[in-house]
């Protein structure tokens, strides 16, 4: 295999903040370092894209350092959370805009799907408007016509395409520029995630595009998505971009693990106190959350101890036989896994209650992502009521001695079966 | 890994540094198709769901030049010479349209197309590049009703007729669609950032039609308020609209000096353009 496109020390700084006399200050700078044959002093200052961070000066790098190579044929997988930089990287692999350092080098024509229907016109009519599609996309007037027919059959808007695409409906519109998009032949195709969007049906027509391309054509894909069940389909390889720092690059499966693993911390506690989607009257409520595993630096495991600790604002400090705290675990879809709460405890404190740690010694959750709910009444009131409080990361286990995994989709919950065998 | 480097050969490398014009001519020239639609979709989109359609490409000149010259022959007494004042201010109005629209339709380029920038690439300059282009077909429609008032005119036996001059007709639409396109780059180019200049731009066209000598003769300034005339002598589309109108009427002022000193500005104009348009391109969108 040889290589197609190879990016080095790929790094991007933005400014923070809207543009006004500040940024024509800085500009001015610039432009008098520049012209003194200096390097630009903006360029050694910015700090990490982490958003959840104040900002320290008014540059960030979106990304830094980004080193990675791609194989012909292959189809690269670039994943990481919202804000990590993904898009940013693909806005500077189609050429939109240019790195600030760095270099891209590429063996193949790069085309970009960020969005279909890129430049349709309203006021023109569906064929005109694959006319114009794919010529904005990178095909000549001789390749479109060529496939006129079958962009037409694929968009399944043969009645309407004469008519102008105002008169379109929005799925109309998805549907023809995809079928434009779906029929490109660049020998490298970048793919953002935006384009999974729309019903089922639909989505399910991209996804098997995509496998086709890549696996029918053999064409090179970089696809960009938080869908890791699509990640895992139809990547070869994959990137993992953190706060703009390339923090992974390799075997699908062990960058998808180590991207939930980076999603789902093991956090000393999870405030949250200040959540602010809560009901109740407020003189009990849950401050802060803890979950982890054998220790309190290990992640829950299935068939391994899985512990929660609860803790609370108890303002009038009533002891525990006041108060009852009630929990759920649904799966990362949202459906009812498991309910508990302190009421099936006999245990009791005469002291007020400060926290409730419940404990599993044999976690039976299936490995994934799951949600809690939680409930808390004193006196006979609701207190605090949070949905969807917080999420944790359950990784898969030895829960069965034989090492046997269930797949998720056929389970949330582990249970030891008695299997008797006779002749 | 020096080395291997070398071996390769790719394709292209994109980078943050390129050269002072960074003009990729085989590219531009594989998306010609593309520079061909957007002229087709300029042209076609214009006066969609309108009645009297591309009709409206000949009212626009005839209508302004009939308010002309009502205001500047007919109640300013301006004196055109032997030129009916209508043709005359007819002529000078296609001229100037063309130049106008060249630049307050390429002087919007970034702003006005950076859903489309912001999604594909495809070499920018197409885009200015349409919209000159399309304007030239308008320009082209411009001049038959133009040329139909010059036969009627001529025909009830006005002092007109063209001259020599009218070989350098293609030098004067060049001049025009260079000055346009390169003023309208430079425009664009600094609008991306700081918008302080399209809210400029609309008013100042219109003010620079004054002072190109188009609804009144150079020579008029020149013999009435000769202090201020230096400022329609020194703005090289004063130039292109007293030649315009001296080839096809036989009538202003036309100096060799005057047409040089335009074609040169226009050429340096362009390039100058170019090159701004072509360091705004790259991370235009970043900060528009």
């Amino acid at each position: 295999m040889s290589i197609i496109l190879k990016a080095e020390n790929i790094s991007k700084q933005y400014r923070l903040g809207s543009v006004g006399t500040g940024s024509l200050q800085h500009d001015f700078n610039r432009w008098w370092h520049y012209l003194r044959g200096k390097e630009d002093p903006y360029l050694k200052i910015g700090s990490i894209n982490n958003r959840t961070d104040k900002a320290q000066g008014d540059y960030v790098w979106a990304l830094k350092d980004i080193n990675f190579e791609v194989n012909s044929g292959e189809v690269l997988g670039i994943i990481g959370k919202n804000g990590a930089g993904k898009s940013t990287l693909l806005k500077i692999l189609s050429r939109v805009t240019s790195p600030t350092t760095g270099s891209i080098k590429t063996k193949g024509r790069i085309a970009s799907l960020l969005e279909v229907g890129t430049g349709f016109h309203g006021e023109l009519s569906g064929r005109e408007n694959i006319y114009m599609n794919g010529a904005v996309l990178g095909m000549t007037r001789k390749e479109i016509t060529l496939k006129l027919d079958a962009i037409i059959d694929f968009s399944g808007c043969e009645l309407y395409i004469d008519t102008p695409v105002k008169r379109y409906s929005s799925g109309m519109t998805v549907r023809l520029g995809f079928a434009v998009a779906a029929h490109l032949e660049p020998e490298i195709l970048v793919v953002d995630e935006v384009l999974a969007v729309g019903d089922a049906e639909f989505q399910k027509k991209a996804i098997g595009k995509m496998q086709d391309l890549s696996q029918g054509e053999g064409r090179t894909v970089l696809f960009v998505s938080h869908n890791m069940a699509a990640v895992k389909n139809l990547c070869t390889r994959a990137l993992l971009i953190d706060n703009g720092l390339s923090n992974l690059e390799g075997d699908v499966e062990q960058v998808i693990e180590k991207y939930l693993e980076n999603n789902y911390k093991i956090e000393d506690s999870i405030s949250l106190s200040n959540h602010e989607d809560r009901k109740g009257n407020g003189d009990v409520i849950l401050s802060s959350v803890s979950v982890y595993g054998e220790n309190r630096n290990k992640f829950p495991k299935s068939g391994n101890p899985i512990n929660f600790e609860f803790c609370f604002e108890n303002k009038y400090n009533y002891s525990s036989k006041d108060i009852i705290v009630e929990f759920r675990i649904d799966d990362n879809i949202g459906q009812r896994i498991l309910w508990n709460s302190s009421e099936m405890s006999t245990e009791n404190i005469e002291e007020p209650l400060r926290s409730i740690k419940v404990s599993m010694n044999k976690c039976i959750l299936n490995k994934g992502s799951y949600q809690v709910t939680t409930h808390i009444k004193a006196k006979g009131n609701v207190t605090d009521w949070i949905q969807n409080a917080f999420s944790f990361y359950v990784e898969a286990g030895m829960f069965y001695t034989t090492g046997i995994e269930v797949p998720t989709s056929q389970s949330k919950i582990l249970a030891n079966f008695e299997y008797q065998f006779n002749d | 890994m020096e080395v291997n480097n070398t071996n390769e050969d790719w394709l292209y490398e994109i980078t943050p540094k390129r050269k002072l014009i960074d003009l990729n001519y085989k590219e531009i020239w594989r998306y010609r198709d593309l520079l061909i639609l957007f002229v087709k979709r300029d042209i076609i989109t214009a006066y969609k769901q309108t009645i009297l359609g591309p009709l409206w490409y000949f009212i626009q000149p005839l209508f302004t030049s009939v308010i002309f010259t009502l205001v500047f022959n007919n109640i300013a007494n301006i004196n055109t010479g032997g030129v009916p004042p209508f043709l005359f201010n007819l002529t000078g109005i296609t001229a100037w349209n063309y130049f106008s629209t060249c630049l307050t339709g390429t002087s919007n380029t970034f702003v006005s197309n950076q859903g489309l920038f912001g999604k594909v690439y495809f070499p920018r300059v197409i885009m200015p590049l349409s919209t000159t282009i399309s304007n030239l077909l308008k320009f082209g429609i411009q001049l038959i009703i133009l040329s139909f008032f010059y036969v009627y005119y001529y025909i009830k036996g006005a002092e007109i007729s063209p001259n020599l001059n009218l070989l350098l007709f293609p030098l004067y639409v060049l001049m025009m669609a260079l000055m346009g396109l390169g003023l309208g780059m430079i425009i664009s180019a600094l609008t991306t950032k700081y918008r302080d200049l399209t809210v400029l731009v609309g008013f100042a066209v219109t003010l620079l039609m004054y002072i190109s000598a188009v609804p009144y003769p150079l020579k008029e300034i020149i013999n009435n308020k000769p202090q201020f005339a230096w400022v329609v002598q020194y703005n090289p589309i004063t130039h292109i609209i007293e030649g315009f109108r001296f080839m096809i009427l036989d009538t202003g002022i036309f100096t060799w000096f005057g047409f040089t000193y335009t074609l040169g500005f226009s050429i340096s104009i362009f390039l100058l353009g170019l090159i701004i348009f072509n360091r705004t391109e790259k991370t235009f969108i970043d900060t528009v």
